[in-house]
């Protein structure tokens, strides 16, 4: 039943740091979580980990297990073999506070500048009427724990630092789809999709879907169907005519994005 | 940073939330709406409080699903839940005000799911009478935190593009713990101390005003849903600052949590597993919580399966499951049919929505337990019954409050959500929970507000001896350079707390428990940890182990003291309901290093809600006294 891991664990802080094994008790049932938190209670009190449900429910322990972004709390010993040595590494898109612990603050600027939710300002609370149909798709979006695997396994940031500005990663990209797909919300984002968070980057390898832990169809059913809406928009001839000869009032509804303009 | 670094980072503000999950943030944002400068301190990452976990549902009588609720049906269910210890009128007020918190949150963004008018759903829940809970699947905690987030978030944008400053008037203080409450010389509140974890720096709040919003205490104990931001910080914090704490011996212990793998034992099995059609069995196969229906419950739940089950469809001419009693009967039923020996081999009963309901239905309604189950415990709850147990879930007792402003005793000290007490009585329903944090965090931020200008623009000043002993405090366990892991003490702590002031409970185990927590005091005194100040979980550990060793006092003390069995507290040696009892509240407060305890009389019913119920069903719960002004009194003088 229980067996000794052989765990080599990153440690250090934004300056240096190093891998460090470890051989840790595991008994039956056990995820990596459990695993690290017996590290911490024996032999490495101040081993810094994020983590709070442990239950798959907060996406607090993102981290790299052997290289794959996971939530450790959801990744059990027995996807392993037992003389197999496990590497664990913070999420490497996210500058490191202490060893498994990054600095996650991207995320947070990111969700500040996308426009909130915009509803009729008419409809008082409790008179909204929705269908279920229509609420599934943003929904499915808002199944999202903020574990930020999506942006962390992201290529377009992974390893371009400089790409960080421009673009708000799939997690933000499927915020703006969602709030685009929410059936009372009355803002059109789609040019902002484009030119402020960076849509185009996107160019549809599911890296951030094969990640998910909540298994969010993220390309599938967020991404491209933006993309879609924003082509529409930009490249939709009677759009554009209109545009030209002010037969539409430009940009109606587009709102200003916070702290850009 | 060196462990003998003093520097402190200081910051002013009108309102300090302590809490960043459905009531600190609730609080928030009405302290904002009130145009005041609000800090919320979140001991994780924003968007990660424990409220998340929270899988049902949020209770308001907004009569969608069945056009016959209303507030007062609401308030008896309440009452009725919490055996009629409830503060009144704080039940009162939730069952009034849940529908528009809940509402407000739709304006706000949430997505609940709807019912085919287009309205938000309503299900089923343990002691509800009608189908109440505003859901999203089972994840609605998530979509309550996440709508709030999002609030705070529109209101910071507002900022923005007002100042310039997305932080002028409302700021997340992200991963920072609070250690002590500071009072100015008058005892009012003056500001709140604490560390924050990236850096392990300390931080200083000047503010006329505290809003506890910290949640709850389960990991005190072992087998718990909760997670390890639960520590009773603002419990401890109260009884530090001088407030005083309430009913502290009703723990609820949800009845199903996980118990396989021993790993994941504890983790909550969300109570809609029941509501959309599960029913427990034990080894043998028999729905057992038909031997359970206790007298106080008898007219409202169903004598036999066939009543029980058609009570889904038709539940206006049937009575309810009895899966679905109040979660502190069905916890007790549960741990009498593993006592008797009709467990299952992982010493749980069997939860069985497999045999009863589709796939397809099963992965709509519950798709978080499915995956849940998938992916730890390989069990596929569209084909196998679950196994599940009693878990620490929630903890009734909390700062005594002033229900309309959530006032606690200290001037300018307020608290809202699990932190509070009185609102749930002895047992709190399921989904009561998330309409509580909203419905009292607003409160709690209009208290707040009505402090402030109560005060006429002069702020409490703090003590700067009192910083000085709060720094020294935070920085002993790392100055010791040989001591105990703050590990060892913290584990041991939670198995004794199971073990003995657990569940059931009898007067010398809990009498051991306490003899145990003197020691563990002791030992707790003299924790070490290496390293750095940087994110060292060592050292927030040896912090949170003072909260809960206090708070671990409290509730055994409390325990000892209430000899009766209600809700959320039972005891072996004392199994019968007592209406002298319920008259009483055991509110504790601390003094130097010594807890006191005194029994201080329950508000009383005022007359138009004592008239809500039937004078044969309150008789079962209150003394004759009592029921004098009630409408039928004269059916007592003939005998009924």
């Amino acid at each position: 039943m229980g067996y000794l891991a052989k765990l080599r664990v990153w440690r250090g802080d934004a300056g240096s740091g190093e891998l460090k094994d470890y051989k840790v008790e595991v008994n039956e049932g056990e995820v990596v979580l459990d695993v690290l938190h017996r590290l911490q209670a024996t032999q490495a009190s101040d081993l810094a980990i994020r983590w709070n449900c442990k239950a798959g429910k907060c996406g607090s322990c993102s981290m790299e297990i052997n290289g794959m972004p996971r939530l450790g709390c959801m990744t059990r010993m027995s996807t392993f073999t037992e003389d197999e040595t496990l590497t664990i590494t913070p999420v490497r898109t996210f500058p490191v506070i202490r060893d498994l612990v990054t600095d996650v603050s991207f995320n947070y600027a990111k969700a500040r500048q996308i426009p909130s939710f915009s509803p009729d300002p008419s409809i008082k609370p409790g008179e909204f009427r929705m269908q279920q149909e229509d609420v599934n798709r943003s929904q499915e979006f808002r199944k999202c724990i903020e574990c930020f695997l999506c942006q962390n396994v992201c290529h377009v940031i992974r390893d371009h630092e400089e790409n960080k500005e421009s673009f708000a990663g799939p997690r933000f990209l499927m915020r703006i789809a969602e709030l685009e797909m929410h059936p009372a919300d009355e803002a059109d984002r789609r040019d902002i999709a484009q030119d402020d968070f960076g849509l185009g980057f996107c160019n549809i390898t599911k890296c951030c879907t094969d990640v998910c832990p909540e298994h969010i169809k993220i390309t599938d059913n967020a991404l491209i169907p933006m993309k879609e809406r924003v082509a529409g928009r930009k490249y939709d001839p009677l759009v554009w005519l209109g545009s030209k000869i002010s037969m539409r009032p430009k940009a109606k509804g587009t709102p200003a994005v916070p702290g850009k303009r | 940073m060196a462990t003998t670094d003093t520097d402190i980072e200081r910051y002013s503000y009108d309102v300090v939330v302590i809490g960043a999950g459905g009531s600190g943030l609730r609080a928030a944002i009405e302290a904002r709406a009130r145009g005041l400068k609000t800090a919320i301190i979140s001991k994780s990452l924003f968007g990660k409080a424990h409220t998340v976990m929270a899988e049902g549902g949020a209770a308001a009588a907004m009569g969608n699903v069945n056009p016959n609720d209303n507030w007062q049906v609401h308030f008896r269910d309440t009452m009725r839940g919490g055996k009629f210890l409830n503060n009144p009128r704080m039940a009162e007020l939730h069952a009034k005000e849940a529908p528009d918190r809940v509402w407000e949150l739709e304006a706000w963004g949430a997505l609940f799911d709807r019912t085919k008018d287009g309205k938000i759903s309503q299900r089923n829940f343990g002691g509800h009478e009608y189908p109440r809970l505003a859901h999203v699947g089972d994840r609605t905690g998530l979509e309550m935190i996440r709508t709030l987030q999002q609030r705070v978030v529109a209101l910071q944008q507002q900022d923005s593009y007002e100042f310039g400053d997305p932080e002028a008037r409302i700021r997340v203080f992200a991963e920072t713990t609070v250690t002590r409450l500071l009072k100015s010389t008058d005892g009012r509140i003056a500001g709140a101390f604490g560390y924050i974890r990236d850096t392990g720096k300390f931080v200083l709040f000047e503010a006329p005003t505290v809003v506890l919003a910290t949640g709850g205490i389960g990991r005190t104990f072992k087998v718990t849903s909760n997670s390890w931001e639960y520590s009773g910080d603002g419990h401890a914090l109260a009884l530090l600052a001088g407030a005083k704490l309430m009913n502290m011996e009703f723990v609820q212990f949800h009845p199903t949590g996980m118990v396989w793998p021993p790993s994941v034992r504890g983790i909550l099995v969300t109570e809609s597993v029941r509501g959309d059609g599960g029913v427990l069995r034990n080894s043998e196969g028999k729905r057992f919580m038909f031997d359970y229906v206790p007298d106080v419950f008898r007219a409202q739940y169903a004598e036999t399966e066939e009543e029980a089950d058609r009570w889904y469809t038709d539940p206006d001419h049937n009575r309810r499951p009895p899966e679905l009693l109040p979660r502190d009967e069905v916890a007790r039923s549960i741990n009498s049919e593993i006592k008797a020996g009709r467990g299952t081999p992982h010493g749980g009963v069997y939860l069985d929505i497999a045999s009863r309901r589709s796939p397809e239905y099963i992965l709509t309604r519950l798709p978080s337990m499915h995956h849940q189950f998938k992916e730890l415990a390989d069990v596929d709850i569209t084909k196998e019954p679950m196994e599940i147990g009693p878990t620490c879930h929630y903890v009734m007792g909390g700062v005594e409050v002033d229900p309309d402003t959530a006032a606690a005793s200290v001037p300018g000290l307020f608290a809202a959500g699990e932190v509070s007490g009185g609102m749930h009585g002895s047992n709190r329903l399921g989904g009561n929970s998330l309409s509580d944090l909203l419905v009292f965090g607003k409160r709690a931020g209009d208290g707040a507000a009505d402090y402030i200008e109560s005060l006429g623009g002069s702020a409490p000043a703090i003590v700067t001896d009192d910083v000085d002993v709060a720094v020294a405090e935070a920085l002993a366990p790392l100055q010791r350079a040989e001591g105990e892991s703050p590990y060892a003490v913290h584990a041991e702590l939670q198995q004794r707390m199971n073990d003995l002031v657990g569940l059931i409970r009898r007067e010398d185990q809990v009498k051991e428990a306490l003899a145990d927590l003197e020691k563990f005091k002791a030992r707790a005194a003299t924790v070490a940890v290496p390293g750095e100040r940087a994110y060292n979980p060592g050292w927030h550990y040896s912090l949170d182990l003072r909260n809960m060793l206090l708070v671990a006092e409290c509730v055994a003390m409390a325990a000892l003291e209430r000899q009766e069995s209600r809700g959320g507290h039972t005891r072996d040696d004392y199994q019968e309901m007592s209406p002298e009892w319920r008259k009483v509240n055991l509110i504790l407060s601390l003094h130097g290093d010594k807890i006191d305890m005194v029994h201080q009389p329950i508000p009383p019913l005022r007359a138009d809600l004592l008239d809500l119920f039937e004078i044969s069903e309150l008789k079962k719960y209150m003394t004759k006294e009592e029921l004098t002004g009630h409408r039928q009194a004269a059916e007592l003088e003939e005998g009924h």
